[in-house]
């Protein structure tokens, strides 16, 4: 058996914490490897290792047997190891060949050979079946496709073994799928994959091994045909773990959230969201699934009232609030976990105990006569922190930046949950978190629902639609094409209508009138 | 490298690239660099080091007088810049304080007590206003606040020289009638405890401005609303915060201290309103203190006490065959120095990382 990526009992100490802690991970040629753990189990540091972005404290590295000093990216590189980071870095005035030879350009004299570029794009494109356009501009094609060409650059420098940092964070379930097959093409022709996740489905459908990490520690390491996701999930999280959300039938009441005849414009100025109808009962969790970018945004925004409206009516209890500013939407008893968690949910140069009181800084007892409480700011942070088991260096006075993606979300959702508004704009709520979090995420959401709320959940996991709502709204194109019982519905009929070949628009269990 | 000490490490570090390459650059007109250094001391302690003279209360009076209206643009600078904004209009909104004081001093007839209050008072609202233009068409239109604030600037110059020469009719063509002692921050007792010096009054607005600047700032839901939209607008936004309403009071507050600088000057140092010839840099100085200070109060006290400390030696320097404008090029490449930290923290990182391998990084 031969490894072509070793690293063997590697130890890396951060100021306060053991990040990684005498772990051993050997890769087989040829292979797509997982690897697995919650957020801040130190997947992240060990890969910034194998990278050359940190330097091991004890333990050696091993690249096709030789032993190596990995000092800079650079030198990753040259051994052939490539990284698709989370968050691309593309520049998104270029083209896609521009992107891809950045930093390497190919040159005739003094001038860059575009063509000869172009050329080699679009064979390595072809060879792994990735469809790629060279010449498009990166700000006019899909998230799935930039991360195409993130690929596309590790190819272009004959990477061999290449990392993929959560790489279906960012995509829709088709997307998903697609990526898988290109791994697949890219096993065959030859490369030796690294996959970070914490998605036990797609392990277990394309890895073949699986490396399992748990706060800084090796958890072991399996065979991913022995294994199944429960097996896997309880290494993770060190306890057995449902995948079922715990609920009880809902218990639906009047209808808080309406909204009538609705039409928002998109960015480009067109209709993002046509003549929309749509109620949210108290006690109820109304799913929104769609493909992405079928109007989601533009609806959930209107609600929230980030964008303005075009026409139509949105009801909060019996005000209609289309046309109130924000802060009144809130004290209506709006609430809203946005999708965008750093545009819009936190302010990154805030500490989080700053971001905790983002709503409320003024009120007592975070303010007396516009004077701020710092000491009451710390407690309310401290106790969120606890409760929602926010991981963070310097606890409330961490600076957002400084945290997790993960721990980032779990910040959000710790504030607007605790500040239990009667309707509830849920967009994306797990999304880069690990099965722990979002078991214990789902089951607030669902106390909330219990409390009486009405909760709109918009994401694009089906999963979660279909385990935390009790109806279903399929938007497809700006429109609602249909509201199914979520006990009732397959994930093949919601397929069907995401995809705009089914309308179920008059199954609604109860009609809409004023 | 932790934040805070970035904070404080950095701009000391290139305050002390500035002094180097200074002394790099008078060495190579063929002068001595301790020279230039004698010069600098002497110009704001008075101690001459190379001839043994002692303190000298004198010169320090004048360099506070220096120090002072810098103090205030650069207050004026980083109050805008918290809110995400980028202020060139402290010099034009200077203008308009000193003219406003000088309009109240001019026209009100009252007992110091009231007098003085009320002109400095004229001074603030008139920069506030002054301000509270270029914010309003932020806010309302989205026009750019750099474009706004240096043609605002321009206004402020030649309505100024209009309204000296042609309503309150200066007789020599460069200044007003003197203002009643009532309007006036000048002291007597200060000037003598410091050899006639021109010290005045005028620090303790200046140290109020300092106490308020950093009250607002750090324990305020004003100052949180404020610095929220400076960091992120759409985050600000999302939590219902009035954007525009802080784009415009937060330019407005800026204005304020900047209007309080022109009076400060124009009651303190002098005791007139004077025609002004062109921008005379206090603008520009408050930005680069606001820089070097990292937009902090303290920093900003700092910064600006230096930038006065080598304002106020340049006719010594130039007595002492150094160009003055030696003490510019210092200035100057400390706020190019300061603007290069990312550089700078790269080095020092660098450098920490090969003492201590083991304490980097905060992210877990």
């Amino acid at each position: 058996m031969s490894y072509i990526v070793e690293m063997l009992h590697i130890t890396k100490d951060f100021p306060g914490i053991r990040a990684n802690d005498d772990i051993t991970l050997q890769i087989e040629e040829k292979s797509i490897h997982a690897l697995l753990g919650e957020n801040g189990a130190g997947k992240s540091t060990l890969m910034s290792i194998l990278f050359g972005l940190y330097q091991p404290d004890s333990g050696s590295i091993r690249v096709r047997g030789k032993e190596v000093k990995i000092s800079d990216p650079n030198v990753a590189t040259s051994l052939g190891i490539g990284m698709v980071h989370q968050h691309f870095k593309l520049v998104h005035n270029f083209t896609v060949t521009e992107n891809i030879i950045l930093g390497m350009e190919p040159h005739k004299g003094p001038v860059i050979d575009i063509r000869s570029a172009e050329k080699k794009v679009e064979e390595i494109s072809k060879l792994y079946g990735l469809a790629v356009d060279p010449r498009a501009k990166i700000e006019d094609i899909s998230v799935s496709m930039q991360q195409r060409v993130e690929i596309l650059k590790m190819l272009f420098r004959d990477a061999e073994i290449l990392i993929f940092d959560e790489p279906t964070a960012v995509l829709t379930p088709q997307e998903i799928h697609e990526l898988m097959q290109i791994m697949r093409r890219l096993v065959e022709e030859g490369k030796t994959i690294l996959l970070i996740t914490h998605k036990l489905k797609e392990i277990k459908e394309v890895a073949d091994v699986c490396t399992v990490l748990r706060r800084g520690k090796l958890v072991g390491t399996v065979s991913v045909a022995d294994t199944d996701e429960e097996r896997m999930a309880e290494m993770m999280v060190g306890r057995q773990v449902s995948f079922h959300v715990e609920k009880g039938p809902a218990k639906p009441g009047e209808e808080l959230l309406r909204i009538e005849n609705l039409n928002v414009k998109n960015v480009k100025g067109l209709l993002g969201v046509k003549n929309l109808s749509l109620s949210v009962r108290a006690g109820e969790v109304l799913g929104l699934c769609g493909i992405d970018g079928n109007g989601q945004t533009e609806l959930v925004q209107a609600i929230t009232g980030l964008t303005k409206i075009e026409s139509g009516k949105i009801f909060l209890r019996n005000i209609n609030i289309a046309n109130l500013p924000i802060k009144e939407r809130t004290d209506l008893g709006l609430g809203h976990i946005p999708e965008d968690r750093q545009k819009h949910g936190l302010v990154l140069d805030f500490t989080l105990g700053e971001n905790f009181v983002i709503h409320n800084y003024y009120e007592k007892p975070f303010a007396n006569y516009g004077i701020l409480n710092k000491k009451a700011i710390l407690e309310n942070a401290e106790r969120l922190i606890r409760e929602f088991d926010v991981r963070s260096g310097q606890g409330a006075m961490t600076p957002a930046r400084a945290m997790s993606g993960g721990n980032q979300q779990k910040a959000i959702v710790a504030r607007e949950i605790d500040r239990s508004p009667d309707v509830f704009i849920v967009v994306q709520p797990t999304r880069g978190l690990d099965v722990g979090a979002i078991e214990y995420i789902h089951k607030r959401i669902i106390a909330e629902r219990d409390r009486g709320k009405a909760i709109l959940l918009v994401s694009l996991e089906l999963d979660e639609i279909m385990d935390v709502s009790d109806r279903i709204a399929v938007i497809y194109n700006g429109e609602i094409v249909g509201i199914v019982d979520a006990a009732a519905t397959t994930e093949n009929e919601l397929g069907l209508m995401m995809s705009g070949a089914l309308r179920k628009t008059h199954a609604a269990p109860q009609a809409v009138h004023a | 490298m932790t934040t805070r000490k970035e904070k404080i490490v950095l701009p000391l570090i290139a305050v002390l690239l500035g002094f180097v390459l200074g002394s790099l650059i008078v060495a190579l007109t063929g002068r001595s660099p301790l020279a230039m250094y004698a010069a600098i001391v002497k110009g704001f302690s008075g101690i001459d080091i190379l001839n043994g003279q002692p303190l000298n209360s004198r010169y320090i009076g004048e360099f506070i007088i220096q120090a002072m209206p810098i103090i205030l643009t650069g207050l004026s600078f980083a109050f805008a810049s918290r809110t995400g904004l980028f202020s060139i209009g402290a010099e034009g909104q200077l203008m308009i304080g000193s003219l406003s004081a000088t309009t109240v001093a001019l026209l009100v007839r009252a007992p110091t007590v009231i007098h003085l209050p009320l002109v400095l008072l004229a001074a603030i609202l008139g920069g506030a206003l002054w301000g509270a233009i270029p914010g309003f068409l932020k806010a309302r239109y989205n026009v750019h606040e750099v474009v706004v604030t240096i043609m605002m600037n321009y206004i402020a110059l030649h309505f100024n020289n209009f309204v000296i020469l042609h309503i309150f009719g200066s007789v020599d063509r460069v200044k007003t009638a003197p203002f009643p002692t009532t309007a006036l921050l000048k002291s007597p007792f200060l000037e003598s405890i410091t050899r006639n010096s021109r010290l005045n009054w005028g620090f303790i607005p200046v140290i109020l401005a300092l106490l308020i600047f950093a009250f607002i700032i750090n324990k305020t839901t004003f100052g949180y609303s404020l610095r929220a939209v400076g960091y992120n607008k759409e985050a600000a936004r999302y939590a219902g915060m009035k954007v525009n309403r802080n784009i415009i009071a937060s330019m407005a507050i800026a204005g304020a201290f900047a209007g309080l600088a022109g009076a400060v000057i124009t009651v303190g140092t002098f005791n007139f309103g004077r025609v002004i010839q062109s921008a005379e840099g206090y603008g520009f100085d408050g930005i680069a203190v606001a820089l070097v200070g990292g937009n902090e109060a303290l920093g900003i006290l700092l910064a600006g006490m230096l930038c006065g400390g080598l304002k106020a030696p340049q006719p010594l320097m130039q007595s002492q065959g150094i160009p003055r404008e030696i003490a510019g090029i210092i200035q100057a490449s400390i706020v190019l120095f300061v603007a290069m930290k990312f550089g700078i923290k790269m080095v020092l990182d660098k450098f920490e990382r090969k003492q201590a391998p083991t304490t980097e990084g905060d992210r877990v």
